[in-house]
């Protein structure tokens, strides 16, 4: 078995619930994220358009991050997930420097390194990956890519011309798809990115209580 | 070619997690510094003592001394990085060999014991062979000692920068520039003129060595991948510009024009000013190298 994931850029309309639904599944701290959704805005007014990317761990054949990680608290389950053993993690960032996709990070609350592991717990209870569940598109398709027969498998024969991986140049061997995807979504090199720039950067809270 | 992509498409990013920060930072680069002093100045142990060995006897001891203290500076910074430091042990109860951080504590340790040994064979026994026994043991394993590191950034896939075999050259250079540099501090004018010259060539030729790698890598670099170019924006007029060009004076261009004075004009005071300025612009240079990959955004 090898699971694998892909996302149809085409119907993701960036609701963001597959975010959400990993976060509260997984307990993932704030300011840290197991999956996001991009957002890169293309072209000029009024010619413009908004893509989005949901962004989680790809699942290498080839992980880099299991290759670095000194003690193997990343390793492969037999299933093909990338999975993490946060007792056994000495965060010492190995991983963090090796994951091209910038799917690891450091969690605030263990001080262990983490990421997303296609809800191995959920998939050990025949149950879907969280954000699979919520999203209200069907933009996320999980399964067996080493099923002729699963869904994934049929999505991707049936899309060949249009599905990709990022960054194949790196050898990792991702098991994490694409379709609709392009440079601008999928290459990070390919958008300009300036700090702090987000949609939401100024957002001002209401004060508790509404109007005073 | 992602400069034509984002001309022609205007793409912004609108929405995402902030940029993630430096999370290998300075406490990385006093283990890269402290460990190229404490190997370093074991490699230039074991030429002084093969070509001098009458003359230079007297640096077993302050060598060997000087290797422990700096190599458990490397081990304390290496250990004060982790986020789990209680949890350190698990390198050697749960090992994972494919990873360049597992080989290399297996051999620092290694190199520790032996240090540790060439101290008690010189200090407590007064044995010099056995001393010298142990040296050719240990300069092997200096070796690989001083190029894990380059192995741990070849694994680190996501850095273009930091690249084999270039870092693995680095690494040797900067093990020889703070080997000489702390040897001809420690020696002071116990060296004869001869020695000191030897010291100040192998000064000068590292640091020559180590600049025409950086400047190769900041001209050509940009060629062979867009990260790479990416990233070198950030010492090209970038946020690191100065410093970087700081650490290349004080490490290598400072060091080659005082070794260069004082071989012509024979005279070897001007070379603890060089080795005081190699040693502080290896810590400067090594620094930015670590630092300026890690601030593309990998998503």
């Amino acid at each position: 078995m090898q699971l694998g994931f892909l996302v149809d850029l085409h119907l993701c309309m960036g609701c963001k619930g597959c975010e959400i639904a990993c976060k509260v599944e997984n307990e993932v701290p704030l300011s840290t994220w197991r999956l996001r959704v991009k957002y890169v805005d293309v072209g000029s007014f009024p010619e413009t358009r908004r893509t989005f990317t949901p962004l989680r761990c790809n699942h290498c054949a080839n992980a880099p991050c299991e290759r670095i990680c000194p003690v193997s608290a990343l390793h492969y389950l037999e299933n093909g997930i990338v999975n993490i053993d946060k007792e056994r993690c000495i965060g010492c960032a190995g991983c963090v420097m090796a994951c091209p996709y910038g799917a690891i990070y450091i969690d605030p609350q263990t001080q262990t390194a983490d990421k997303c592991t296609y809800c191995a717990h959920r998939i050990a209870s025949a149950m879907m990956p969280s954000c699979v569940v919520a999203c209200p598109v069907e933009a996320n398709i999980f399964g067996d890519i080493s099923d002729p027969m699963s869904s994934i498998s049929k999505y991707i024969s049936s899309h060949q011309g249009n599905v990709q991986v990022r960054k194949p140049e790196k050898g990792t061997e991702p098991h994490h798809y694409y379709v609709g995807g392009g440079n601008v979504t999928l290459n990070p090199l390919a958008s300009f990115r300036g700090e702090g720039h987000n949609l939401f950067n100024n957002l001002t809270h209401l004060p508790v209580g509404g109007h005073h | 070619m992602a400069h034509e992509i984002i001309a022609a498409t205007n793409a912004i990013v609108t929405l995402d997690v902030a940029l993630p920060g430096i999370v290998w930072g300075w406490i990385i680069t006093m283990n890269m510094w402290a460990k190229s002093i404490g190997t370093g100045i074991i490699f230039l142990t074991f030429f002084l003592l093969k070509k001098y060995p009458i003359e230079t006897g007297f640096i077993r001891f302050p060598a060997v001394v000087i290797s422990i203290v700096t190599i458990h500076l490397f081990l304390f910074f290496t250990v004060i990085d982790l986020h789990q430091m209680f949890r350190f042990w698990h390198i050697f109860f749960y090992p994972h060999m494919t990873s360049a951080i597992t080989v290399g504590a297996w051999m620092a340790t290694g190199f520790v014991g032996l240090i540790l040994g060439m101290a008690y064979f010189i200090y407590l026994k007064k044995d010099e062979a056995m001393y010298d026994k142990l040296l050719n043991y240990t300069v092997v394993l200096a070796i690989p000692v001083t190029l894990y590191t380059a192995g741990l950034m070849a694994q680190s896939t996501a850095r273009e920068l930091w690249q084999m075999p270039t870092e693995s050259a680095q690494m040797i250079l900067a093990a020889l520039l703070a080997g000489s540099a702390t040897m001809l501090l420690m020696g002071g004018n116990k060296f004869s003129d001869e020695i000191k010259k030897d010291l100040g060539i192998i000064l000068g030729l590292s640091a020559l060595a180590a600049f025409i790698l950086y400047m190769a890598e900041i001209i050509f670099g940009p060629m062979k991948a867009e990260e790479v170019a990416a990233v070198l924006e950030y010492i090209k007029g970038g946020e690191y510009t100065i410093m970087f060009w700081m650490g290349q004076l004080l490490a290598f261009i400072v060091p080659m024009v005082l070794v260069c004075m004082s071989i012509t004009k024979k005279s070897y005071y001007l070379l603890k000013v060089a080795a005081i300025s190699a040693l502080i612009g290896l810590w400067i240079s090594k620094h930015v190298w670590l630092v300026i990959p890690q601030l593309l955004s990998m998503s």
